[in-house]
């Protein structure tokens, strides 16, 4: 069967799109052919820096015939239905139609259409042209007079269906059966028919089309050059992926470098290699050290052998290396304690005021934080002022990815060897983590401290100016943030009181941003920030408020919460409650949604997050001993049990219009099982409270658990809805003395089934 | 190098096809001071290459053109880029822009940093769709062959805020070092090119250390004849440095950016978008040296640029509109 070759020429594609845009074509030009009606018997794509290829096996040299039975009217029908019926299936004659015979409906024509194929090259020529012009590029651009777009100027288009040029025009490129290989090594012009010539033609053009045997190329011979000289690569799939995008023919080459260099820090000297200069790092593996040598992997094969390029780009590193030395050494002669001033004078965010003024406030955060997690106060606080301080620094400002990671070495330089010093140290690099998904999160206490200081106040501050993230967006990374909370308070497995930390942070960030905003208002009244943990509190006993009082229309200060506050400060308060409870509700979202990714129900989930609570550890027991218990066949029946209690309370308070309350009077319970359901009752409530308090959810539920049986036989022999309304009364009660104590552990009416 | 047309078999029904293969030509197409001096076995000197650079556009059509009497921070901003990259006309212009980037001077201590270089700027409307070819000629030209070192092109998108433009294209990588900026304007002031320009920056004081294999600036080889970069600069660089950090006097300069703030809109008023653009220029170095200084806050900054993104951004609509064929009937 005929083969489809294409072959998209244009000037250098950015490396990182290339791989996708492989895939992309693969996709677009697969449902292109099967939308035209071909089932392609294979395809393949590839991508090198100036080419997007495919080739399609197995198409037919025509599409099939598409056959059609129309059916008309009946034989005796009128003239215009029958012309009608001509016209619309294209017939000139009646006689060119069948007569069916229906016992039914009687005589009826029936019209037999052909639909025919089409020549493959003709489907082809539409659909590419079609491709090209809607390719979905990350960022694509206008050239020269042309109104075409592409990733960069696109020169010619290859398209070869079964060794004839399959003829089409893309913006005044017309389709061709030509290609070229190596800018540099190439001989020109080639003619192609198909892809077996096209590969071999290629190949002798000092091209190598797959990526993979590109990238198996690399490495293989960077570690060929490695094993000749006693030495190891050191791995770099991110970069491999990326240098395989910039060379048509890879040509490893080993640059050396002075040894001299390797007194720096080796993230230094890592970071210049393969983010600057695209070089693979080496090891010596008999210091476990970086060696003196770098891999580069160039596009030319040299006439000199690569000495030249060699030469270079040693020459390119020796520069770069020496600026960062020349930082290493100017940053060292200033402590990090000198250089937390400077922080005055660096932008944390227009609306939320400088660095200086957000490493106040985590300084003041990591104290409260510092005892839940078993950290000195002291030295979390003294952390949490110095883990910002590398930010001035020369060498952060070259590569900010280094931040953390720089402050450490400078604090581990200047403040001494001691033991409680390192912990700073350490809390200066990890403070920053989890960074990622994959990335480990901080186990030393003060470095927990501050990072959680650090996360939190970034959250607050960004929900009290409103830049919550959105669907599409998510620029200041608070989702991330909010998984780092997460996974710090999970990994450490110890209960934090979350929403006392969010309304401490809220109350910081709000009552700067009162007193950044009164500058321009001469009336209001600044905000003594002394006045932090008292408005937190007052926030907390706010929401307090809210939810054990019925009404809340009584003003803030009414209700206690205001007592002895000037105007400004409670309308503070109510601000901290708001965004506090956002961040809260934010964050327990963010946990949801890593608690289904990693496999639990969402019904179970629903309810479980139900009851209101603000710790991670506590949900994450919860939700764990729910699905657990859901498992057992106890659990599982129960659940049907509680469903059926809940559904006849909703029917029995909807016809009274009002809930159903009160508590059960223990004479009136006349029926065994309403007895017996009533004693198991209290006796789990009591179980479940003693599980409860110790946080053993798994008692609890077990508790739960164990009200199966009495349950199941208080629906078979009890009727709830009695004639004597006093006895009716008293057995809604005891519904809904169940109902209360299911909800202790979850809302059961959430789960599915049952 | 000139595209190679294919005129045989079924192609020549189509079009033409521009071939890409990098050919070395068999000896220079004329004399040059590059080519002088690789023939003497010296490398060429700074002088050189930008003369050989000038000879060199010259020949693909491009008007020569002098430095833009105004402070710039990149060649890019000289009128005969940013302006004439917008509206209908061809242009083809090269020249040499003096840049003043005050925060970047170093009192003449550091081999690789300056407070003022040069920039050899080059742009070709529309682009010819050979302009890789052409671009990689003029390297061979002076003195750098693509087939003994590591030619890239590495993804670089550029964009000047400033004055609205952005456009796709690469850093051009020798050996691991950036040593030109290629780009394809896709819009200026906020307006769509149309046709798209094509862009070169070499950065000549790069280049010619690569060419010259010398690892400080200063060290460069000026004139072949015993001047060197440092005999004519280093003093400069030294004196506009203290003048940059220490000297300049921030009342002033906050008088005078509001002066010329003023004056571009004047004279955007009167539909003059020529001197109002220097005037725009004026306002971005006048912020540029506030910003030297260290007196700029933060908040401040942010309002600073959005003022000269306004400035220039009006300039280039308004010069846009006296390009337009209609326009021009109309006067």
């Amino acid at each position: 069967m005929p083969q489809f070759l294409l072959e998209l020429f244009s000037e250098e594609i950015p490396a990182r799109m290339q791989k996708r845009a492989a895939e992309d074509l693969k996709k677009l030009l697969m449902d292109a052919l099967t939308k035209a009606g071909f089932l392609p018997g294979g395809m393949e794509t590839f991508s090198a820096p100036r080419r997007l290829v495919a080739v399609v096996e197995g198409l037919p040299e025509r599409t099939a015939d598409v056959r059609e039975e129309r059916k008309g009217p009946k034989v005796d029908a009128p003239a215009q239905a029958i012309e009608g019926f001509l016209r619309g299936a294209g017939l000139t004659d009646i006689a060119q139609a069948r007569v069916v015979s229906d016992s039914k409906k009687g005589d009826f024509y029936v019209a037999d259409l052909v639909k025919p194929g089409r020549a493959t090259p003709d489907a082809l020529a539409d659909i590419v042209p079609d491709i090209i012009r809607n390719f979905p590029w990350p960022k694509s651009m206008r050239w020269g007079e042309g109104t075409l777009r592409w990733v960069r100027p696109l020169h010619r288009i290859l398209a070869v269906f079964d060794c004839e040029i399959v003829p089409f025009e893309v913006d005044g490129i017309a389709s061709c059966n030509f290609s070229e290989g190596h800018r540099f090594h190439g001989t020109g012009l080639f003619e192609v028919k198909d892809f077996e010539d096209y590969e071999a033609k290629l190949s002798a053009a000092h091209v190598v089309l797959d990526r993979d045997q590109r990238k198996a190329q690399i490495k293989a011979d960077a570690q060929t050059l490695c094993h000749a000289r006693n030495l190891e690569l050191i791995d770099d799939e991110g970069l491999l992926e990326e240098v395989c995008g910039l060379v048509d023919e890879p040509h490893v080459i080993m640059g050396d470098m002075d040894p001299s260099f390797l007194d720096l820090p080796p993230e230094v000297i890592r970071l210049t290699l393969r983010v600057n200069q695209k070089y693979f790092v080496v090891r010596d593996p008999k210091t476990g050290g970086l060696a003196p040598h770098f891999i580069i992997v160039s596009n030319v094969k040299a006439t000199d052998g690569g000495k030249k390029i060699a030469l270079g780009n040693a020459r390119v590193l020796a520069a770069r290396l020496n600026d960062a030395r020349y930082f290493w050494d100017l940053d060292r002669k200033a402590c990090l304690e000198s250089r937390v001033p400077k922080l005055d004078t660096l932008v944390f965010h227009e609306k939320l005021g400088s660095v200086g003024d957000k490493v106040r406030r985590i300084v003041a955060l990591a104290g409260e934080i510092a005892p839940l997690v078993g950290a000195d106060v002291a030295s979390a606080k003294h952390a949490a002022l110095l883990a910002k301080a590398d930010l001035t620094t020369e060498m952060v400002g070259e590569f900010p990815e280094l931040q953390g990671v720089m402050g450490r070495y400078y604090q581990l330089q200047q403040g001494g060897s001691e033991a409680s010093n390192k912990i700073i140290a350490d809390a200066i690099r990890d403070h920053y983590k989890p960074v990622g998904p994959s990335d480990q999160v901080p186990s030393e206490s003060v470095a927990m401290a501050v990072a959680l200081a650090d996360k939190l106040d970034t959250l607050t501050g960004f929900f009290a100016i409103g830049e919550k993230p959105t669907g599409s967006g998510d620029p200041y990374a608070l989702r991330r943030a909010a998984l780092g909370v997460i996974r710090i308070v999970r990994n450490l497995g110890k209960l934090l009181t979350l929403s006392s930390k969010l309304a401490f942070s809220t109350a910081q960030v709000t009552i700067a941003l009162h007193n950044q905003t009164i500058q321009f208002k001469s009336a209001a009244v600044s905000i003594d920030e002394a006045k932090v943990p008292l408005l937190a509190q007052r926030a907390l006993d706010y929401e307090e408020h809210l939810n054990s009082s019925v009404s809340v229309s009584a003003s803030i200060g009414e209700i206690g919460v205001g007592r002895g506050l000037a105007h400004e400060e409670q309308q503070l308060v109510i601000t901290i409650w708001v965004i506090y409870t956002e961040v809260r509700d934010f964050i327990l979202e963010r946990l949801r949604v890593s608690l289904r990714d990693e496999g639990f129900a969402p019904d179970v989930l629903e309810a479980a997050f139900a009851i209101p609570d603000d710790d991670i550890v506590r949900i994450v027991a919860r939700v764990t001993a729910l699905a657990k218990v859901l498992k057992t066949e106890d659990g599982a029946n129960l659940v049907a049990g509680l469903k059926r209690g809940a559904n006849i309370l909703r029917a029995e308070e909807k016809k009274d219009g009002a809930a159903a309350q009160g508590d059960v009077t223990a004479s009136r319970l006349a029926e065994p099982a309403e007895r017996g359901l009533h004693d198991a009752l209290l006796a789990a409530e009591a179980q479940m409270e003693q599980a409860l308090a110790a946080e053993q959810f798994d008692a609890a539920m077990g508790a739960l658990a164990g009200l199966r049986a009495p349950v199941d036989l208080f629906f078979e022999n009890v009727l709830v809805n009695d004639a004597d309304a006093a006895i009716r009364q008293n057995r809604l009660a005891l519904l809904v003395k169940l109902r209360a104590v299911s909800e202790r552990v979850a809302d059961f009416s959430k789960l599915a089934g049952g | 190098m000139r595209p190679r047309l294919l005129q045989a078999g079924p192609l020549a029904l189509y079009a033409q096809i521009v071939m890409t293969q990098f050919i070395a030509p068999q000896a220079a197409p004329r004399e040059t001071p590059c080519s002088r001096a690789l023939a003497a076995g010296k490398v060429p000197s700074f002088q050189d290459i930008i003369l050989t650079l000038s000879d060199y556009w010259a020949r693909q059509g491009c008007v020569i053109l002098q430095p833009y009497d105004t402070e710039v921070g990149a060649g890019t901003l000289h009128p005969a880029t940013t302006l004439r990259a917008l509206g209908p006309k061809p242009w083809r212009a090269a020249y040499v822009q003096p840049s003043r980037r005050p925060k970047d001077g170093r009192y003449g201590e550091n081999p690789n940093r300056l407070g003022h270089y040069y920039q050899y700027q080059v742009i070709l409307k529309p682009n010819p769709p050979n302009l890789q070819e052409l671009y990689l000629n003029s390297l061979y030209e002076i003195g750098i062959d693509p087939t003994l070192h590591d030619i890239r092109f590495v993804e670089d998108d550029w964009e000047n805020p400033t004055v609205g433009a952005w456009g796709l294209g690469w850093e051009i990588w020798c050996d691991g070092m950036e040593v030109s900026q290629f780009t394809y304007f896709q819009q200026v002031g906020g307006l769509d090119c149309k046709p798209v320009s094509g862009e070169l920056t070499y950065g000549l004081e790069r280049l010619a250390m690569y060419v010259q294999g010398v690892e400080n600036v200063y060290d460069l080889d000026f004139n072949g004849l015993g001047v060197s970069y440092g005999d004519v600069f280093l003093e400069n660089e030294r004196q506009q440095s203290t003048f940059n950090f220490e000297e300049s006097d921030p009342a002033m300069l906050k008088r005078w950016f509001e002066d010329a703030e003023r004056m571009c809109t004047h004279l955007r008023d009167k539909r003059l978008p020529l001197p109002a653009f220097d005037w725009a220029l004026k306002c971005s170095h006048l912020f540029n040296l506030l910003d030297a200084r260290g007196v700029v806050s933060p908040t401040e900054r942010q309002s600073f640029i959005a003022r000269v993104r306004d400035q220039a951004k009006g300039c280039a609509v308004l010069w846009a509109e006296t390009q337009t064929p209609a326009q021009e009937e109309a006067v």
